[in-house]
């Protein structure tokens, strides 16, 4: 078939948001009846075949590798703005779908086997379906963002998984921490969110007056506007769009919520908040790749939010506790460096780490999973253990000695850390080199950052690895751990190879990856490969790995102690455990002061002060007509009758005259 | 008389037959009584349906009318001029859906002198219908002021605790209002030798001295009845104490009509006037946005909380109307539909927990999603519709708005625009924290564990609804097809006094 007659799938497009549904729409009205192992089947044969038609999508853009529009219905025209659904299918968009629906499936697969131990663990399996659904609506939403036309179909995507998100969070929504705990969390990152959304609407406003389109298309050519005020459009545009990047990729200052997001169920953390979701945001800036080349402004501003990001986060996750926060807080900080590719113009080696830290974080969310449920069997299999007091199976502390216990999850998990902290040649060394590589010859400070945060990376991660696996099992439920089955291992298996060869979607050279986006995104520059960075952050990772294992892995964790690291940095550490206390700034700063303004509107302004004044005047009035008496004795009828009266007098003067 | 059976006229007539009908049952029989109510208004929407048909979507004038002389006023003739155009087709078809929605989720609520509650429901229903329909003043302010009574009883006799202050407050302050317009309508009329609205098009360049004047009482009339911060401290007394129906149209109908009159009345009669006033009503509009949002936050009582949201939402109405241009005002008669059937749906769910707990305190709640799924879920895409997600109608009403806003040359500052777009942070504020404390969490109290979920009924007054909801959000074009040639026509007005501004 690869000849001239080749068939072209583009027109199937529409599907990859239309099977996700249908497989939504089953299981919202069967899905209960037909039990969990065919619930769960039919969502992952959803997302399966939408993968399916991505591929097929691909093998069409190899024939065929320019951009194609494939118009759906007619959305809001209203004056000069026409707005339709209409999809994209071209070389960025379909390496986002593949990703999406690719990872999402193996997830799917996984959460199976997951969320059946999940949901009687919580005390509900009737609950089991509606995680399916929940998924199947994740992934029609987020093709619905990487496959539209405009930015405003984008948007919907956006914030359409913006509320699966919150709907996950709060997934078991009568739990956490004083059982509000998630529900909370899950406000938390809908808010935070709409605050990034409000930078994507203004960017968009702004777009509309200067360019008169929101269509891709359309302002894949656009030249910049001269003059003064031209100049400020174009890099207000860029900073509003970095606010949404900050919203939904959790960059700095708005990733607060992120961490909070781990109270959904693991493969939530691992499909929406590592794997694809987050990473809208890079999508985001590759996409306007031609906006942000009109001015230095945004471009400059996205690589440095990256670069803070990725060393600030990177900073937090060496002093969490939690499993799931310290790749939850990993977790920013590889989009820090993704968000500094793109905003330095290496939009290649951003999309590129973006795909391989999709299957590296991936990988260690499900794994972490594993753990957790893992530890949580060996806890609920413990004959002395006091089944109501405060347990926390996430909790690394109460973790060690796994991997004679979880050969599998140990295995794979042993790669994810090794991809992630960059050491050759797993998939994470040719991306994250790629990044540092661009900005040695762009930025020096941001070159040393980010080495900086590859540092942290490493030790975060040894020091991950080394409490969790190694040593001694410092609990019963860590001594009673076990295996997990299959239908959960399998999918490990295959992200651990893709951790292992995803180097290869761009090697140093070939650049299979960079010849493929270059026809979508025009004057790509080309990846240079530097043999003097590579050696310095291949040291750069030994170094992290050695030292984390000087801290942790030279003697094991004892239960009860506290952490070596303690002793060395002092109140730094603390700042590292406490998340420089950025929660708390942020009540103090912004929270509170609202709900103080509210509640000042609400009372003293607004029924002190305004209706007072208005029941004042309406007495006034009322006092000169003598009625007030009438009224405030209740007679309803005898008030209205007056009024009645009065408009038939108009009336009547109106007909005798 | 061959007049008479205009079709407006008898759409008018469909609600007080049902009346007249009402008027001939025993109100013992409760149950015959809902029947007829509830059928004459499902007669009304199917005859408006029927209408709907008739209209011409590309005409921008005034259709299917009918003009009779009426009274005569010094040299002056009162018409009864009725007519329907793109931008009063919308709020007609409103009426006559949310009516009988309303009546529906009376069936269990109202249980005390059920007769006398439909009849001042059916005349309600026709008031309504007349002030959209009116072409001429003097019939617009007798259809206006006759909306007040019914719901005056509704809150009177059927509302809360403190009904009659809330009653008599609604009324003042309308009445207040109304009284100038009144005066400015008598001037008008009187000067220029009609109250044809149609043949005041414009009017206010005849009259340059009075025109400021003349357009501050009609905007004062319009501006409490929207309600307009700071004029709007009735509307949460009002819907605190209304019974559940009689918030549904209060909120969906009746406040829609002020919002419709700065349609009607002030842009069309004083163009000029309107330009000159655009930026000064947007910043009321943007403070109302920000303030209702803000004051929502903090209420205890669930209904309060969506009574001030309403104030913030129809700051968006009114930005969007003052932005004078096709995407602000499309947007704004948009999101007056939108509003009511989002504000018109919280109040339906608001009364169903009532009804069942006799209580609206948010603190007497948690977990409901748990004990009631059906009602869980409903609410909450009752709330996405009204927090604006984008596939849902709010979204496209608000970015037409926000957009037209931002790039009105009437408004002339765009921060109005960037301010307003916060109100969707905010309203994402208050609602989830409702959501959250009454849907979300464990089960606090234990009188809430058994609540029993939604039945048939209940979830037939919510559909309907929700699917216009969707709807609207996905595929809006009829909605806009049928409002954009007399929009355009508006704007035809207006647009030479904006390039004289600038």
């Amino acid at each position: 078939m690869e000849n001239a007659t080749t068939t072209l799938y583009f027109h199937l497009v529409p599907l990859v948001v239309f099977l996700p549904l249908a497989g939504l729409v089953i299981n919202l009205l069967i899905g209960k009846k037909l039990g969990e192992v065919v619930s769960g089947t039919i969502a992952s044969l959803a997302s399966g075949a939408a993968f399916v038609v991505a591929c097929l999508l691909m093998l069409s853009l190899r024939s065929n590798p320019e951009a194609v529009v494939v118009p759906f219905a007619e959305w809001i025209r209203v004056g000069g703005l026409a707005v339709d659904w209409a999809f994209r299918v071209d070389t960025l968009s379909v390496t986002m779908m593949l990703v999406v629906s690719g990872v999402g499936t193996l997830i799917h697969i996984y959460a199976i086997g997951y969320m059946h131990e999940d949901v009687r663990l919580n005390e509900d399996p009737g609950r089991f379906t509606r995680f399916f659904i929940y998924l199947n609506l994740f992934i029609a939403m987020m093709m619905i963002l990487v496959s539209a036309e405009s930015y405003l179909m984008t948007f919907v995507g956006w914030e359409g998984v913006g509320l699966c998100s919150y709907l996950l969070i709060g997934f078991w929504f009568e739990k956490g921490k004083e059982g509000t705990g998630n529900a909370i969390a899950a406000k938390k990152a809908f808010i935070t969110n709409r605050v990034g959304d409000f930078g994507f609407l203004v960017a968009m406003f702004m777009i509309f007056l200067q360019f008169g389109t929101l269509s891709f298309s359309e302002l894949a050519h656009v030249s910049a506007p001269v003059g003064a005020l031209g100049t400020v459009v174009v890099a207000g545009i860029g900073l509003f769009l970095l606010l949404a990047v900050t919203g939904k990729s959790a960059q700095l200052p708005l990733f607060v919520w992120l961490p909070d997001a781990m109270a959904g169920p693991t493969p939530v953390s691992a499909l929406i908040h590592a794997a694809t979701m987050v990473t809208a945001g890079v999508y985001l800036v590759a996409r306007s790749a031609p906006l942000f080349e009109l001015s230095p402004v945004g471009p400059q501003a996205v690589a440095w939010v990256g670069t803070l990001t990725a060393l600030f986060a990177a900073t937090i996750a060496v002093g969490q506790y939690d499993i799931k926060k310290v790749l939850a807080y990993s977790t920013i900080s590889q989009l820090g460096f993704m968000v500094a590719a793109v905003g330095m113009g290496a939009y290649v080696a951003g999309m590129f780490h973006l795909v391989t830290h999709a299957f590296f974080k991936a990988l260690l969310f499900l794994s972490a999973g594993s753990v957790i449920q893992g530890v949580e069997h060996g806890h609920h299999h413990d004959p002395h253990a006091d089944h109501y007091a405060e347990f926390d199976p996430q909790d690394m502390r109460n973790m060690g000695g796994l991997a004679g216990k979880m050969k599998v999850t140990t295995a794979v998990y042993i790669i994810g850390a090794l991809a992630l902290a960059g050491v050759a040649p797993l998939a994470g060394f040719f991306s994250k080199d790629e990044i540092v590589a661009f900005a040695f010859g762009k930025n020096p400070v941001m070159f040393t950052m980010l080495l900086l945060a590859a540092f942290f990376t490493a030790f975060y991660m040894a020091r991950q690895v080394w409490m969790v696996f190694f040593g001694k099992a410092r609990t019963t439920a860590a001594q009673g751990a076990r295996e997990n089955p299959l239908v959960m291992t399998i999918p490990l298996m295959v992200l651990a190879v893709l951790s292992l060869v995803g180097g290869a979607l761009n090697l140093p050279h070939v650049e299979t990856l960079g010849k493929w986006l270059e026809h979508t995104m025009e004057g790509l520059h080309p990846a240079e490969f530097n043999w003097l960075v590579a050696g310095i952050s291949l040291a750069v990772a030994f170094t992290g790995i050695a030292a984390g294992w000087f801290f942790y892995g030279r003697r094991s964790w004892q239960p009860g102690q506290s952490d070596p690291m303690k002793k060395l940095l002092g109140p730094l550490f603390t700042a590292f455990e406490r998340k420089w206390w950025v929660d708390e700034i942020y009540n103090a700063l912004l929270l509170q002061p609202y709900k103080d303004l509210s509640a000042i509107l609400a009372e003293p302004v607004d029924q002190k002060l305004i209706d007072g004044c208005a029941n004042g005047l309406g007495r006034m009035t009322g006092w000169f007509s003598r009625g007030i008496g009438v009224l405030q004795n209740g007679l309803v009828r005898s008030y209205a009758l007056v009024i009645l009266a009065g408009v038939a007098a108009i009336l009547g003067y109106l007909i005798l005259r | 008389m061959t007049n008479l059976l205009n079709p407006l006229v008898l759409l008018l007539l469909i609600p007080l037959a049902g009346t007249f009908l009402l008027w001939l049952i025993p109100g013992g029989r409760k149950s015959l009584v809902r029947w007829v109510a509830l059928l004459t208004s499902l007669i009304a929407f199917g005859y408006s349906l029927w209408m709907l048909s008739q209209f011409q979507s590309t005409d921008p004038g005034l259709q299917l009318g009918v003009k009779i002389p009426w009274l005569q006023f010094g040299s002056t003739t009162v018409h009864f001029e009725v007519a329907v155009d793109g931008l009063s087709i919308l709020m007609v078809m409103l009426t006559t859906f949310l009516t009988p929605i309303a009546i529906l989720s009376t069936w269990t609520a109202v249980k005390e002198k059920v007769k006398g509650f439909m009849a001042f429901f059916l005349l309600l229903e026709a008031g309504m219908l007349g002030v959209f329909l009116a072409q001429d003043m003097i019939l617009f302010y007798v259809f206006w002021e006759f909306t007040l009574v019914p719901m005056y009883f509704l809150i009177g006799i059927w509302g809360g605790e403190r009904k009659v202050y809330a009653a008599v407050k609604f009324f003042l302050f309308t009445m207040s209002g109304s009284l100038l317009m009144l005066a400015a309508m008598l001037w008008l009329g009187l000067t220029q030798g009609t109250f044809s609205l149609p043949q005041l098009e414009g009017v206010g360049g005849m009259v340059p001295a009075a025109a400021g004047l003349l357009f501050g009482a009609f905007a004062l009339a319009f501006a409490i009845k929207v309600p307009m911060f700071p004029l709007h401290t009735w509307l949460p007394d009002a819907h605190v104490e209304a019974p559940t129906a009689g918030s549904v149209i209060l909120a969906g109908v009746l406040l829609k009509m002020g919002a419709y009159g700065f349609l009607r009345f002030n842009i069309p009669l004083f163009p000029q006037v309107a330009v000159k006033a655009a930026p000064w009503l947007a910043l009321l509009a943007v403070i109302g946005i920000i303030y209702g949002a803000a004051t929502a936050f903090v209420q205890k009582d669930v209904k309060k909380l969506v009574a001030y949201s309403s104030v913030s939402h129809l700051g968006f109405v009114v930005l969007g109307i003052f932005a004078l241009n096709p995407l602000g005002l499309q947007g704004g008669i948009l999101q007056m539909v939108n509003h009511g059937l989002s504000t018109g749906a919280l109040f339906l769910l608001v009364g169903m927990i009532y009804e069942r707990r006799h209580t609206r305190q948010m603190d007497q709640f948690g977990g409901l999603w748990k004990v009631m799924p059906v009602f869980g879920t409903l609410t909450l895409l009752v709330v996405l519709s009204s927090v604006g997600l984008p596939g849902l109608n709010g979204f496209v009403g608000e970015f037409t708005i926000l957009m037209g806003a931002y790039t009105s040359t009437a408004i002339n500052y765009t921060l109005a625009a960037i301010l307003a777009a916060t109100g969707v942070i905010l309203a994402a504020v208050y609602l989830l924290h409702m959501y959250q404390h009454v849907f979300l969490g464990p089960v606090t109290h234990e009188e809430n564990r058994f609540l029993k979920d939604l039945n048939a009924r209940e979830i037939l007054t919510l559909v309907p609804l929700l699917a216009v909801s969707a709807w609207i959000g996905l595929y809006p074009k009829p909605f806009f097809a049928i409002m954009a040639p007399a929009v355009d026509k508006l704007i035809a007005i207006v647009q030479p006094f904006i390039a004289v501004v600038k």
